[in-house]
């Protein structure tokens, strides 16, 4: 007795389980045979028919001859052709809606939605009593909106965060939906087998009408969008001008939660409610990287989605052996990691590049400043030993050495002897302008901001490299220094504490 | 369905076990904002599990739970990386990374799966009805031992470093300047969540494992500000939603009729999500009853002192011989509804007004003690007027207003304070006279 209530218990586990990684168990739960993932292999595969050559024991990915590729690539199979655009048209709704919801702080609020439609689908069944694509996404939607509505209101009425809110709904919902589901395993009413697996991303066994509904729904998603773009980007942006300029920023953000319930519920079936939330962020998240314009990213983040749909479904056409909805994850993975390296402006490269080349900025104008320095000392523009540069600055002679070799390739100094060096004119000027600018800012510290003399170097030190023409000139007008180079204030102060007249 | 000890005393050991590790730690992970890490992490150690597989071609267990935990680790330093130098935002982040391993470790699992029999339903997502059965061949199950393990583990943790990770997750800066590292205490709690998540795999499966590690805290936190109350209450609710979750699982059914057994470790989410539900409501301080109750007190007390402003303002003005204010002129002002009804009947009982006939009509007058209490009440408001007066420079039509609201709140001693800002005035700035303090 204990035996097969363990065993049935087994089996419930495993069914839902295998079901929720996007896979179709075959095994019939009830005849307690074991649900192994080597069943879930040989059923859960795509219908186009390329699968016949792949069994259970082979478990090498053979790379595809040209010609299936040629087909696959081309559409010629009608089911590689249903999946192929019930997945791109998915990932292109998913990538718009997905963009707003993103740019709302909402992407995980999707990852609740996803989990909170479990319950619905287990009670929709069991009102209905068969398996009715309609009723069921019905029933997966009130419980999603529910879900969502449970976040919203356990942060308004009690002190729970959002983040905790999230994490209570995913899990207390899914377990009601599994308590349900391991219910109904066992009521025996038939045609509850493949109940999971009906839901649960079969992007590869899409039918007809599934490709269908997801087209329309992918359709109506996008085009609601483009009507609405103004009002979304209004509320996305700054929701208190929104509301003063009087659109009903409530109903603007239903219709938009609205719309990312609808493209999930819809998207379970392909990718599987682990996964769906992947689709609604990533592409977002990927195109923020390429531009500030809402109207741009949303575009991006659509043709991401799209790209990610197509080349998943296409490749696991070719493989059938992945797994559809995970190799579009990974798919919008790859985009999103390339976008997060190269991207020409928020890029990790670009940022790496701008840091180089503005420390090597500043390490040239410090060296420049130091030769104006040196001039000054010796009061004459002569050749300088570089001994007395390598005095003005804790750095090392080698580093000196090379920001000397960089200088006189960009024709700023001359090296003269092996341990003296002049500066050149242009250098000279150049010079002059940052070690004014230094001298100004330090008198600007000085006059305003209250800073002993002996602090301000430092300060001055950071901000000369960044001091832009206009702020030189409003320096000049404050400080009334024209054309002059200052002298510097350290001199001053040490020659008066020496006691000598300035 | 029969009850046998043997196997439902392990489960029992088994489920309040795992429970209890999960919803230690994630006292901490609630009140750092990290509830989702959780979920990240416990959805992203797939692919750890499958390489560690790959690599070993074994189902030993220390491998693949070093993988686990090593993916784990990954997961969060990756959602660090994408949230400082992508400048993406923090749970953006980790959907990113927890769902793109999610589905590179389906991808393998899908390769690896074929080799040997990986059972998704035993390895990853847990079957605490197995670990049960294990007991019958040997005198601990395995798992039971692992968990235990943990759960001491946890407990160590927490206990050595209870006063690091509470400053550091409280005050982070104040941390680093107490000479603890707040980034090494984010880690190491990172690692500790990761080591019990994959240890919780085997008994309730990873979605359960998010429902343990949040809603038991979050559940605490409701009840008490209390950082030891709080991780004792998590520590409760953990075992009693574990205990109740399997017993509804084997019985609850039954009793609505229908003949069959529900999975147990959902069922401890769910009891656990009601007991959360329940606390929202009756919580003592936090809970939406409370907060209503003193709302409703608040308000009650509010109208209650507004009457008898009403009344003192009106003998004043009619002198103590003159004639008393009728019951439907006090309704007018103050109000209709229960609220005011209920608000003189409790003045009645308190002994505040009196009430008499007045030819057909229906009278209140103040009382002695009526009377007290209600200069002092239009004291305040009137001092309250004098010191907008003086220091904010309202206008006199501006000033009624906020001392009608501010009045209820006015305490003896700010009363005080008051007067002595003022120079003890004794008028208010519309040229009537504030009532002395009685002696």
């Amino acid at each position: 007795m204990v035996n097969r209530r363990a065993n049935r218990l087994r089996m419930v586990w495993a069914a839902v389980w295998v079901a929720l990684l996007g896979c179709t168990p075959i095994a019939d739960a009830a005849d307690g045979h074991r649900v192994g993932f080597s069943s879930v292999i040989a059923s859960g595969v795509p219908v186009s028919g390329m699968l016949a050559s792949g069994g259970i024991t082979d478990n090498s990915v053979s790379f595809p001859s040209w010609d299936k590729i040629f087909r696959a690539l081309t559409l010629r199979d009608y089911n590689t052709r249903i999946v192929v655009i019930g997945a791109t048209l998915l990932g292109a709704a998913a990538g718009v809606i997905g963009t707003f919801a993103y740019l709302r702080k909402r992407a995980m609020l999707g990852d609740a939605l996803s989990h909170a439609t479990l319950p619905g689908i287990a009670i929709a069944f069991m009102v209905v009593g068969h398996k009715n694509l309609g009723w069921l996404l019905f029933g997966a939607a009130v419980s999603g909106t529910l879900g969502v509505l449970a976040v919203i209101g356990m942060r308004r009425v009690s002190r729970i965060r959002e983040d905790a809110a999230i994490g209570i709904v995913l899990s207390v919902f899914f377990g009601i939906g599994m308590v349900l589901f391991s219910i109904i395993q066992q009521m025996n009413t038939g045609g509850e087998s493949g109940l999971q697996s009906f839901i649960y991303g079969k992007a590869a066994a899409m039918l007809h009408r599934d490709a269908m509904l997801i087209g329309g729904t992918a359709f109506a998603v996008i085009a609601c969008c483009a009507v609405m773009f103004k009002e979304f980007r209004l509320v996305c942006f700054d929701q208190t001008f929104a509301s003063s300029m009087g659109r009903p920023v409530f109903w603007i953000d239903v219709l938009m939660m609205g719309l990312v319930v609808l493209t999930t519920v819809t998207g379970l079936q392909a990718v599987g409610l682990i996964m769906i939330v992947a689709l609604l962020i990533i592409p977002a998240a990927a195109a923020r990287f390429w531009t500030d314009s809402l109207l741009l990213m949303t575009v991006i983040a659509g043709g991401i989605g799209a790209f990610s749909g197509w080349m998943g479904s296409v490749l696991s056409a070719l493989l059938p052996r992945l797994p559809t909805g995970a190799i579009i994850v990974i798919s919008t993975g790859v985009v999103f990691a390339f976008s997060m390296i190269f991207s020409p402006h928020r890029g990790v490269l670009a940022g790496v590049y701008r840091r180089w080349s503005l420390s090597h900025r500043v390490a040239h104008q410090n060296l420049l400043r130091a030769l104006a320095e040196c001039e000054e000392d010796l009061a004459a523009e002569v050749a300088i030993p570089i001994a007395d540069v390598h005095a003005k600055r804790f750095w090392s002679r080698r580093h000196l050495d090379r920001l000397i070799a960089r200088g006189s390739r960009l024709g700023l100094v001359s090296q003269i002897g092996p341990n003296t060096l002049k500066l050149t004119e242009t250098g000279r000027r150049e010079s002059r302008r940052i070690l004014r600018n230094h001298r100004l800012w330090e008198l600007y510290l000085i006059r305003y901001a209250d800073i002993a003399p002996s602090h301000v170097d430092r300060d001055a030190d950071e901000i000369e490299h960044v001091l832009a023409g206009d702020v030189v000139e409003e320096l000049e007008r404050e400080l009334e220094q024209e054309s002059t180079i200052p002298p510097s204030p350290h001199k001053a102060d040490e020659s008066r504490s020496k006691g000598v007249p300035a | 369905m029969e009850w046998d000890w043997a196997i439902d005393g392990w489960i029992l050991f088994v489920g309040t076990l795992s429970a209890c590790s999960c919803a230690l730690l994630g006292n901490y992970l609630v009140l750092r904002r990290l509830s989702l890490m959780g979920d990240a992490i416990s959805h992203a150690v797939l692919p750890g599990l499958a390489i560690a597989f790959l690599i070993t071609s074994s189902r030993a267990a220390w491998p693949m739970f070093a993988g686990a935990v090593i993916v784990g680790v990954i997961t969060a330093l990756l959602t660090q990386v994408i949230t400082r130098y992508g400048k993406v935002e923090h749970g953006a982040a980790m959907g990113v990374v927890f769902s793109i391993l999610f589905a590179i470790g389906l991808v393998l699992i899908r390769q690896v799966a074929d080799h040997v029999d990986l059972d998704p339903g035993c390895v990853l997502y847990g079957n605490i009805v197995q670990i049960a059965l294990d007991a019958q061949f040997e005198d601990v199950p395995p798992a039971a031992r692992n968990l235990a393990c943990v759960f001491v583990l946890n407990i160590l943790f927490v206990g050595l470093f209870y006063k690091e990770l509470k400053i550091s997750s409280f005050d982070p800066d104040l941390a680093t300047t107490l000479g603890i590292n707040a980034t090494l205490m984010h880690y190491a709690l990172m690692v500790m969540v990761a080591v019990t998540t994959v240890a919780n795999f085997e008994s309730v499966g990873s979605i359960l494992v998010i429902a343990m590690l949040i809603v038991p805290a979050a559940t605490a936190h409701l009840l008490t500000d209390r950082l030891g109350v709080m991780i004792l209450l998590s520590q409760l609710i953990a075992c009693f939603s574990a205990v109740t979750g399997h017993l509804l699982a084997c019985y609850g059914p039954g009793w609505v009729g229908v003949d069959a057994v529900a999975n147990t470790s959902a069922m401890m989410a769910v009891v656990v999500g009601f007991v959360l539900f329940v606390a929202i409501f009756l919580a003592p301080e936090q809970g939406l009853l409370a907060k209503w109750y003193h709302r409703m007190k608040l308000s009650s007390r509010i109208v209650r002192q507004d009457v008898l402003g009403l009344l003192y303002r009106w003998e004043e003005m009619n002198g103590e011989s003159g004639r008393s204010m009728r019951r439907d002129e006090v309704l007018t002002v103050v109000g209709g509804g229960s609220l005011p009804t209920r608000a003189l009947r409790k003045l009645l009982r308190q002994n505040e007004i009196v009430r008499m006939m007045d030819g057909r009509d229906v009278v209140y007058r103040l009382t002695d003690s009526g009377k007290l209490a209600a200069s002092q009440l239009v004291g305040a408001h009137r001092l309250w007027e004098s010191y907008l007066a003086k220091h904010f420079h309202l206008a006199s039509d501006h000033l009624h207003e906020p001392a009608n609201r501010m009045e209820h709140y006015i305490t003896p001693e700010l009363r005080e304070e008051l007067r002595e800002q003022l120079t003890d005035p004794k008028h208010d700035p519309h040229g009537k006279s504030i009532p002395s303090e009685p002696m």
